[in-house]
């Protein structure tokens, strides 16, 4: 019996996603290190660590307390993508956490379990506080009550009331600025031991403010053909220091400027975005995407959609820590009522009308061949309601969209083959259809 | 003659299709996709292309029709039924060879004095009732030799073991056919057209000089003889990753099924495609273009092989499914959706004394409400309707289906469901091939067609490389 050679389909070299990395992405890195340093001498250096969520999160009131934040969420991403995730979860099924839970949770408190080493290598601090400001997540709520019963600290909560009619009414806002005076203030300057400086507050507002002009000029490059920005697969690395312990620091002003220097050059270049294999081949697909990325298998999902030519021109898992592009900017003359705004705000507190009206705003204004959504099993947050979005946003801009399904940090739920098949199929699909339009 | 091929490589059968350059169907082929895709396709597009043959045999006899006794239809169709029956006859020899390559391997057994000559009892057994699987009257149940051969060989097996009295068991002779046959047929056999057809046209008639055996035998010179070119490969189907097509000859097969299935039925609107392990619901425009799917993700419950299960699990042909469920006087409603659990729940079923069609038919319809998830997930069903794929074959499937669509969506929906629906992606897959031809950029020959040309042998099982 002899053996026939499969064949071999010709593919573009591999190239190590380090050798992809820009200036500002290595200033990044080195920002995120050196907070990861300052978390694991945080006890013996006297500095206080509160835990907290990615959407609505208070950075600027943490810092204004001089409180080092640590972001459950982004360790867990980081751990999917660096291949601990799964391990991670059956260290949580263990502890007979359902498989139905959400991933994250899971791979969180299976890391706490295995010594609660970060992403950098170096031991995360136990929290001093547990601060839940966003309640649009029912597993925020769920997940700190967790972490509380483990670390024995406080926990504080912001309830955030949901924009089910569509807007922020003038009593949605007091609801939350009282409860930031009464209850979360007063709860992070005991944990801090020290009283909250509301100019100091202001000073950081101010540079937060800077930063978000600087980021909404970044997406919006992406109005250019070609767009020398991926707004997913390259904005998740956009929104890392806005989305967690930098905001409101000079480290992120200096880091968006930055940025957004790189891109006008790219504009002026007539380049394409940055892929992890260098330089992007020439755009043939512009999309919007909605839902979150899955981190295990990143890369690939990324090359399913750079190696075809594929540019995303917008997403909608780049908001969530922040809306920005429709107006939003922190304001330093009223730092507890643009606290207020900022939570009320966030992507994920949106209905779904608004959700499929401001996806609508995307594919118009970045003038997108299509959309996608990548719906996923862990979070509910996102993912109900999506195939009504779907039908809504096809109707509603006759542009197609295509679904997909994944996960964040389970690596079980992701089917390269039935991924990449159905990618494959979608954007076949938006050129058959381009050619049907041109015939 | 100049053909486009078209190749679906599915997870349990590999489909080929010709066209000509007017988009004319002039060959399919169907195989199993065994282990090895290269084979499966390869075996796929030989046969396509011996029916090619057929296609243009029908046309030479056509244009000698005057001459015929018979029809050219039913000249061409006993020829066909006389060029299978010595196809078959050659395949008994190479599964004969390998049977004896398979004993003179067993260097354990004792009693090879006695099976060899046994086996040839039955192979010969075998041989004598070929005629009649193929006397045009229908009495073979499958167009695979593995079936073919299978089946007859149990029985010959089943006579020769009884006629040994004891000296042979049923299972000895038996255990030698498994280990030979997945050889005989995973080997890339390039047959000799021309000649078989010639052989073939012999048992037909006699050399006796008479104007209609010159007519038949000229007709099949011509067609033994006349070149047939492939200009243009399109591949599409499962495991694209290792489809043996060149990238730029890869189609997704939601597409390909779309414009199949637009293609033989032109109001279409709606598919929905079941296959071996996916189920696809397709919406396509008024010029077949795909304008939304939805695919079942992780599961393969509710497709293709789930029924084979079932079929396996009531020592059953696949094919005899469907018809025993037709005859169903209830329908017991079967909760599980995962393939092994509905297993189970069918033995439990069996053992509280439900009747087989019975539960069967809450089978089928339990696959069917998943399909009609799927479908309304992507949209809908609008008017007409298309059902492709190999689960269209079974026609309590269609069923069912039929009920599902009236029950809920408004009356008169059309259901298309053709006898060659399983071809459907083969088809779009030909068809965007002729469209490629068309625009001057045809793809590139695949490599398994190069390795069949250069007639190299392709005899792996090996499991494709990661």
């Amino acid at each position: 019996m002899t053996t026939t050679t499969p064949t071999h389909i010709t593919r573009p070299r591999q190239v190590d996603a380090e050798a992809a990395k820009d200036d500002s992405q290595l200033r990044q890195k080195k920002m995120i290190a050196d907070h990861f340093d300052k978390l694991a001498t945080a006890k013996e250096d006297g500095r206080k660590v509160a835990y907290t969520f990615v959407p609505g999160n208070l950075t600027e009131l943490m810092l204004a307390l001089d409180m080092l934040p640590v972001l459950p969420e982004i360790n867990a991403l980081q751990s999917g993508m660096r291949k601990l995730s799964g391990n991670y979860i059956t260290e949580a099924e263990k502890l007979g956490h359902s498989e139905d839970v959400c991933t994250y949770v899971k791979c969180d408190i299976g890391m706490m379990k295995s010594g609660n080493i970060g992403p950098t290598g170096t031991k995360l601090p136990s929290p001093d506080i547990l601060l839940l400001s966003y309640t649009g997540c029912f597993t925020f709520m769920k997940w700190f009550e967790l972490l509380k019963e483990e670390y024995k600290c406080p926990v504080t909560m912001l309830h955030v009331p949901y924009q089910g009619d569509g807007h922020i009414t003038p009593e949605m806002r007091k609801y939350v600025v009282d409860q930031l005076e009464r209850e979360v203030i007063p709860a992070l300057e005991k944990a801090a031991g020290k009283k909250l400086d509301l100019d100091r507050l202001s000073e950081l507002l101010e540079r937060s403010k800077r930063a978000e002009d600087d980021l909404v000029a970044v997406w919006e490059s992406a109005q250019n053909t070609p767009s020398p920005i991926d707004g997913y697969f390259g904005g998740v690395y956009y929104i890392g220091p806005i989305f967690s312990a930098f905001r409101g620091t000079q480290d992120a002003c200096d880091y968006y400027a930055m940025l957004r220097r790189e891109v006008e050059e790219r504009v002026k270049e007539g380049k394409g975005p940055v892929t992890p294999d260098g330089d992007a081949p020439e755009e043939k697909y512009r999309l919007v995407v909605e839902g979150p990325p899955n981190w295990t298998n990143f890369f690939d999902f990324w090359r399913m959609f750079s190696r075809e030519g594929a540019t995303i021109v917008a997403s909608t898992y780049t908001r969530v820590g922040g809306l920005y592009d429709t107006g939003f900017r922190h304001d330093p003359k009223d730092p507890l009522g643009t606290l207020a705004d900022y939570c009320l705000g966030c992507y994920t507190n949106l209905n779904l009308p608004m959700r499929t009206k401001l996806l609508a705003s995307y594919i118009e204004k970045y003038k997108a061949d299509g959309f996608l959504i990548n719906s996923v099993k862990s979070c509910n947050s996102f993912s109900a309601g999506q195939l009504l979005m779907l039908r809504e946003l096809e109707r509603k801009t006759g542009v197609p969209g295509g679904f997909i399904e994944s996960d964040l940090v389970d690596p079980r739920y992701f089917g390269k083959a039935n991924i990449e098949n159905r990618v494959q199929s979608y954007l076949q699909m938006l050129e058959a259809r381009k050619a049907r339009g041109s015939a | 003659m100049k053909v486009v091929v078209g190749v679906d490589l599915g997870s349990t059968t590999t489909k080929a299709i010709l066209l000509d350059e007017q988009r004319r169907i002039v060959g399919k082929g169907i195989t199993n996709s065994r282990s090895n895709y290269e084979v499966a396709c390869a075996v796929a597009r030989e046969e396509a292309l011996t029916a090619a043959r057929f296609t243009m045999l029908e046309r030479e006899l056509e244009r000698r029709a005057s001459a015929l006794t018979r029809s050219a239809q039913d000249s061409e169709h006993a020829l066909h039924e006389a060029y299978r029956l010595e196809t078959y006859l050659d395949q008994l020899n190479e599964l004969h060879e390998e049977m004896e390559k398979v004993l003179k391997s067993l260097s354990f057994i004792s009693d090879r004095g006695k099976l060899s000559p046994a086996i040839r009892e039955v192979l010969d057994q075998m041989r004598s009732d070929a005629a009649q699987l193929f006397d045009g009257a229908g009495a073979r149940r499958s167009d695979f030799f593995r079936d073919l051969a299978a089946a007859g060989y149990m029985s010959a097996a089943e006579r020769v073991a009884a006629g040994s009295k004891g000296a042979l068991s049923y299972e000895r002779l038996t255990g030698v056919f498994d280990r030979a046959i997945l050889d005989v047929e995973t080997r890339l056999q390039s047959r000799d057209f021309g000649a078989i057809l010639r052989r073939a046209a012999r048992r037909l008639t006699a050399e006796d000089g008479s104007a209609a055996g010159r007519a038949l035998l000229e007709a099949v010179e011509s067609a033994a003889t006349q070149p047939i070119d492939e200009v243009s490969f399109v591949g599409t189907g499962y495991g694209r990753q290792t489809l043996p097509f060149p990238k730029q000859a890869v189609k997704s097969e939601i597409l390909c099924h779309g414009r199949g299935a637009h293609r033989v039925f032109p109001g279409t609107r709606t598919v929905l495609d079941i296959g071996g392990q996916d189920t696809k619901a397709i919406q396509v425009d008024d010029h077949g273009v795909v304008t939304s799917f939805q695919m079942n993700d992780r599961c393969a419950a509710g497709c293709g092989r789930y029924l084979g299960y079932i079929a396996d699990e009531l020592n059953l042909g696949l094919h005899e499914l469907g018809p025993l469920a037709l005859g169903a006087q209830r329908t017991v409603k079967v909760n599980s959706t995962c393939t092994v659990f509905a297993g189970a729940e069918l033995r439990e079923r069996l053992g509280l004394g439900e009747r087989r069609e019975d539960i069967l038919a809450g089978l089928h319809r339990s696959i069917m409400l998943r399909a009609m998830s799927l479908l309304a997930r992507s949209g809908g069903i609008l008017n007409e309707f298309t059902f492709t794929g190999g689960v269209c074959k079974n026609p309590m499937a269609t069923k069912v289906l039929r009920d599902l669509v009236d029950e809920n969506y408004e009356k008169g929906i059309v259901l298309n469901a053709h006898a060659d629906s399983i071809y459907m992606g083969a088809l779009g897959a030909a068809l965007f091939g002729v469209d490629d031809l068309e625009a001057g950029r045809p793809a590139i020959l695949p490599t398994f067609v190069e390795k069949a040309r250069a007639g190299s042998a392709m005899t792996t099982a090996a499991a494709p490389a990661e």
